[in-house]
């Protein structure tokens, strides 16, 4: 089990093939009150860097692109309802949606967990 | 002596001068009423209009007759009167005080222009009267047209545009039938990022891919990265002049010429025309198309949200593709509509209608009575004390409020601020509530992007000296206690008539109409 | 001049403060070849109200006025009688000068009427939301198309032949730009709506199906058949609405499946004003509200835990998505809306049927009458208040013989469809509670005589 994370703020659990995809607590707080989040149906098909998911706060609403390639298995659906769950526990229950990974080697590009610490001091 | 003792009393001993043991019963506040939503204090039954009763005849409905209730309830005119009149005393308006609203421009509306606006020959008019029964109506919209194309020394104009983004659409399906009839298929529409959302929104409407054009220092398009981006793949750009931050576009001239040199044209935004009316005309920069906000520059109602007007002045490039119906005056004075019946011949580029009507037409007969009243010279004027007014601002505040711009010139018709130096945790949104306890609308706030916290102050030209001076006196204080980290603020406003507004509510949990209360669950609780 | 509140005096104390010489010193940065150096020629000088006046009553005066005489127009814009307490509370100050409310704490007034109008229109079409308005119906008409190519990812529209034709020409502009496929065509001269071939006509690849009801005719039928067969293939129906006093009398589009319905506002409360402004309806099925475009006003509560009104879900909108934005409209009809409201408000449910239903009886009287005179023909089996009449030789001089004895008439279909000769011997006729008796008469008898005349009988 190992976490990632991009320069736009998303997280990735990677568990075998399977990735859990959010955004970080860095990024909920920027933006403010989360008011509505679109996650991807299952089945949907990405390649890295495709737009994935939107998530709104009252003031913006920002694209979430997929930080690797893979099939979609399953969209948080909570967050259909209370998607005050990105800004509450943005890298647990907050999570936007799980894919199965079609090419892990996108993964050496991402920043491990201090990278992206010393990543946020450099904005 | 016959003594009556019983008049009431005129002096004010005994009255407590403690203002916050001012609660009352009905949550009224004297003269600041609450009021019902109409599905509360209204009934199905209840009218307001006497209707005579319908003749016996036979249904021709077809079958469809609609049993269920349709849950409208009604008032009678009293309570409708009342209701309406109570709401309109929550609601801040130009006829009240100061709406410096930048980018705006709320200014005076002239109640001539609604009187002539009703004369039963322009308001009890119907569109598709035969032509020869609407002489007059059609007159008003050619001589409009004319004072438009003759004030932006364009070469026609479209008058149908129901508003200033519809307008944009209209300018931009122009450009993409020019770009078709020459047999090009340009894609990239550049928009600079202090551009309206409009902008890029109508560009990407009409299916052009919109491409950021950066800024410079001193607030203005970037001459140079905008010549190394043009190209085969280019249809145009979309700039407002003068622009948002409230700048003139020095080089609008070269951009325009380096466009068109590339086999693009150049899209004005014109929503600040109201600036240099009468002192620059667009036609001399090489715009080919832009469009005039009716209800900024020549002072038709807001309304609270419209309607609006956006006709488009066209260049002589552009004017074959304008849209459908417009008018033409013959030499004995006839005017004739030139719609699909007519068109083939005459104007066979069209891009086609964009409204079922003739656009505007209660705008059309305000605009022209403001036209009129002002007339060239006055028009002129006008655009002078807007400039005036607004670089009087501008130089009252700079030195206490951060002017990102003020340093490189004399702004237009607004000023532009940032929140730079407010105490750590103020924002701009603090700033403007304290101004709505001070009486005032605020400006805008948070647009231009290009500025952080940016205030767009917009006074125009009907502002008194005094009204911008005690507008000046309260800016500055507001300021001040954001400076010095006044927690106070944070709490505004304290006297409008509702505190601060949960909008992540609003938008979580969104109550779009109402509904019966469900009587059940309340009686469980 | 009388709006300008400036002195000398005070420009010059202003230009003190400024720093700058004069007023052309403000204006610098205009190049000097773009400069004008005096007022603009060739148009006239300010001048007074009374001259203004005179100006633009002459102008007026060159109109004939539809409640001046016998009036029968519709096609898309009627006349009903609008209380006069409407126009007394829409020129409120606070209502006609008040800017979007963006600033919702001094804003109650408009966002209150802007939750009573949504819920209002939502009701009237049967439908669970409804937004805050569109320009006009003929735009609100191609955003419904817009919307639905976003929801089921398809590009192709039915038209039915029903719809306005102006409709349909504002869809086919915009259409010719985004590349969606709309199949459109005129109307059949008969008594029965295209909805057969319509639910013969959708696929797999239909994104939308376009039903005007009443139609342009006027006929009126029941569209649960085409939003059966559009189900099916995962395709949406969006009703058009002309003439909203219709749905006092017959079932609401929603109540028959429609997922989007729209509409043209400006029977009531706003007037004919030659065709504009107007206000747009917007309605739909709360699962699609994501994807509506305009401004939406919602409820919530302020800091002290009251009810209040903001503007809500605007990261739809194109201050904030930009490029991205579910449509680019901006100003909308905020007045209009408002005015319709009240009319609403002062109707309520009794006013609305009675309304309806005068509307309709009226013109059930003038159908039978017109039709009753040697060579005129009725199309229609229903109708609310407009209906189409035949006359067996083109429309159009008729309609204008009939404006030179002082009766507007009608609309000829061949001013609609130019292009389309078979319509050009049918005209619509529309009658609302404004028309009188001696109206219909007039009209009966003038018509009645030109027939008589034309064919020398």
């Amino acid at each position: 089990m190992s976490l990632y994370f991009t320069e736009e703020h998303e997280w990735i659990l990677v568990e075998g093939d399977i990735a859990t995809v959010g955004i970080t607590d860095h990024a909920q707080e920027q933006l403010g009150d989360v008011v509505f989040v679109e996650v991807p149906d299952e089945g949907k098909q990405f390649d890295k860097g495709d737009e994935a998911a939107v998530v709104e706060s009252v003031k913006a609403a920002s694209d979430v692109y997929s930080p690797v390639s893979g099939d979609v298995i399953e969209g948080n659906e909570a967050l259909a309802d209370d998607p005050s769950l990105v800004n509450s526990d943005p890298e647990g229950e907050g999570w936007f949606f799980k894919l199965t990974l079609s090419d892990t080697s996108e993964l050496e590009d991402l920043m491990s967990a201090s990278d992206y610490k010393t990543y946020l001091k450099t904005l | 002596m016959s003594m009556n003792n019983m008049g009431r009393p005129t002096n004010i001993d005994g009255v407590a001068n403690d203002r916050t043991s001012a609660s009352t019963v009905t949550g009224n506040k004297a003269l600041m009423l609450k009021e019902a939503l109409i599905f509360e204090s209204g009934s199905p039954d209840r009218c307001g209009v006497d209707i005579a009763p319908a003749p016996e005849t036979e249904s021709r409905l077809g079958g469809l007759v609609r049993d269920a209730d349709i849950g409208l309830p009604g008032l009678s005119e009293p309570e409708t009167v009342r209701h309406y009149t109570r709401l309109s005393r929550q609601n801040y308006g130009i006829d009240l005080g100061f709406f410096p609203l930048g980018s705006c421009t709320m200014k005076h509306n002239p109640r001539l222009n609604e009187k002539m606006a009703r004369l039963p020959g322009f308001a009890d008019i119907h569109p598709m009267q035969p032509v020869h029964t609407v002489q007059g109506a059609l007159g008003v919209i050619n001589e409009l047209a004319v004072w438009l194309i003759k004030l932006t020394g364009m070469h026609g104009v479209a008058m149908t545009p129901k508003a200033g983004a519809h307008g944009e659409l209209c300018g931009i399906l122009c450009i993409k039938a020019a770009l078709e009839a020459r047999g090009e298929d340009r894609k990239i529409i550049l928009v600079p990022e202090s551009a309206h959302g409009t902008n890029p929104a109508s560009a990407a409407f009409a299916g052009f891919t919109v491409e950021d054009i950066p800024a410079n220092a001193d607030g203005r398009v970037d001459l140079a990265a905008l010549k190394a981006r043009l190209g085969p793949d280019v249809a145009g750009v979309m700039i407002t002049n003068p622009n948002t931050c409230g700048l003139f576009e020095r080089d609008m001239k070269a951009i325009s010429d380096a466009v068109h040199e590339a086999g693009g044209y150049v899209y004005c935004d014109g929503a600040n025309f109201n600036a240099i009316v009468g002192r620059v005309r667009p036609g001399d920069l090489g715009i080919d198309a832009m469009h005039i906000n009716l209800h900024k520059t020549f002072s038709t109602p807001h309304g609270g949200g419209g309607p609006g007007s956006g006709p488009v002045v066209l260049s002589e490039a552009l004017s074959p593709f304008g849209p459908l119906p417009f008018t033409e005056r013959y030499e004995d004075g006839h005017i004739t509509l030139v719609e699909e019946e007519t068109c083939g011949e005459r104007h066979p580029h069209s891009i086609g209608r964009m409204t079922a009507f003739h656009g505007q037409m209660g705008m059309f007969t305000r605009a022209l009575t403001y036209m009129l009243s002002h007339g060239a010279d006055g028009l002129r004027q006008v655009a002078e004390d807007a400039v005036l007014n607004a670089n009087y601002v501008l130089r009252s505040m700079e030195d206490l409020l951060d002017a990102p711009f003020a340093s490189a010139g004399p702004c237009m018709h607004e000023a532009l601020f940032s929140d730079k130096d407010f105490a750590e945790g103020f924002s701009t949104l603090d700033l403007a509530k304290g101004l709505i306890d001070e009486g005032f609308h605020p400006m805008t706030v948070y647009f231009p992007l290009v500025v952080h916290g940016a205030m767009l102050v917009e006074p125009t030209e009907t502002e008194s000296k005094a009204a911008i001076d005690e507008f000046i006196m309260a800016f500055r204080s507001v300021v001040e206690r954001a400076k010095a980290g006044d927690e106070a603020l944070h709490g505004a406003p304290y006297h409008a008539p509702l505190r601060r507004l949960d909008e992540t509510l609003a938008a979580r949990k969104p109550v779009l109409a109402w509904s019966e209360p469900d009587v059940t669950a309340e009686a469980a609780e | 001049m009388r709006y300008l509140p400036l002195t000398e005096t005070d420009r010059q104390d202003m230009l003190r403060t400024i720093g700058a010489l004069d007023v052309d010193a403000l204006f610098a940065d205009v190049p000097e070849a773009a400069r004008l150096d005096g007022p603009i020629r060739d148009l006239p000088m300010h001048a007074s109200e009374m001259a203004v006046e005179r100006h633009m009553q002459k102008l007026a005066a060159q109109n004939s006025v539809a409640g001046q005489m016998p009036f029968f127009l519709g096609a898309g814009a009627y006349r009903h009688h609008v209380p006069a307490s409407v126009d007394h509370i829409i020129q409120r100050g606070e209502f006609l000068t008040a800017y979007t409310p963006y600033q919702p704490e001094i804003a109650q007034g408009t966002l209150q009427m802007l939750f009573e109008f949504q819920t209002q229109v939502a009701r009237l079409f049967g439908c669970d939301v409804a937004n805050a308005s569109m320009y006009d119906g003929s735009t609100a008409c191609w955003e419904a198309i817009v919307m639905a190519r976003r929801i089921t990812k398809r590009g192709k529209a039915l038209l039915s032949s029903g719809l306005h034709p102006h409709y349909a020409s504002v869809c086919q502009t915009m259409a010719r730009f985004t590349q969606d496929d709309l199949r459109s065509g005129p109307p059949i001269l008969e008594a029965a709506t295209d909805y057969d071939a319509l639910v013969a006509a959708i696929d797999g690849d239909t994104s939308c199906v376009v039903v005007q009801y009443p139609d342009i005719l006027g006929r009126i039928d029941d569209m649960s058949r085409v939003v059966e067969a559009a189900h099916a293939q995962k395709a949406l129906v969006i009703a058009v609405v002309t003439e909203p006093v219709a749905l006092g009398a017959i079932k609401s589009p929603g109540e028959m499946g429609a997922d989007i319905v729209v509409g043209e506002g400006q029977s009531l409360g706003v007037g004919l004003q030659f065709g504009g402004p107007y206000v747009g309806l917007f309605a739909c099925q709360k699962k699609y509200l994501r994807q509506m475009p305009g401004r939406l006003c919602g409820e919530t509560v302020d800091a002290n835990g009251e009810r209040g009104f903001v503007l809500t879900l605007s990261t739809r909108e194109q201050h904030i998505r930009r490029e991205k934005a579910t449509s680019n409209i901006c100003t909308n009809s905020g007045l209009c809306a408002l005015a319709f409201s009240i009319h609403m408000t002062l109707l309520g449910e009794k006013g609305l049927r009675e309304l309806a239903q005068l509307n309709h009886a009226l013109a059930v009287k003038a159908a039978d009458a017109l039709s009753a005179i040697d060579g005129v023909t009725l199309l229609n089996r229903s109708f609310f208040n407009e209906f189409a009449i035949r006359l067996g030789r083109d429309a159009r001089p008729i309609v204008r013989e009939l404006a030179d004895q002082g009766i507007l008439g009608g609309v000829s279909l061949a001013r609609l469809f130019p292009d389309e000769h078979q319509l050009d011997d049918t005209m619509l006729v529309a009658v609302t509670e404004t028309t009188s008796e001696e109206d219909i008469t007039a009209l009966v008898d003038a018509l009645g005589a030109i027939m008589a005349q034309e064919t020398g009988a």
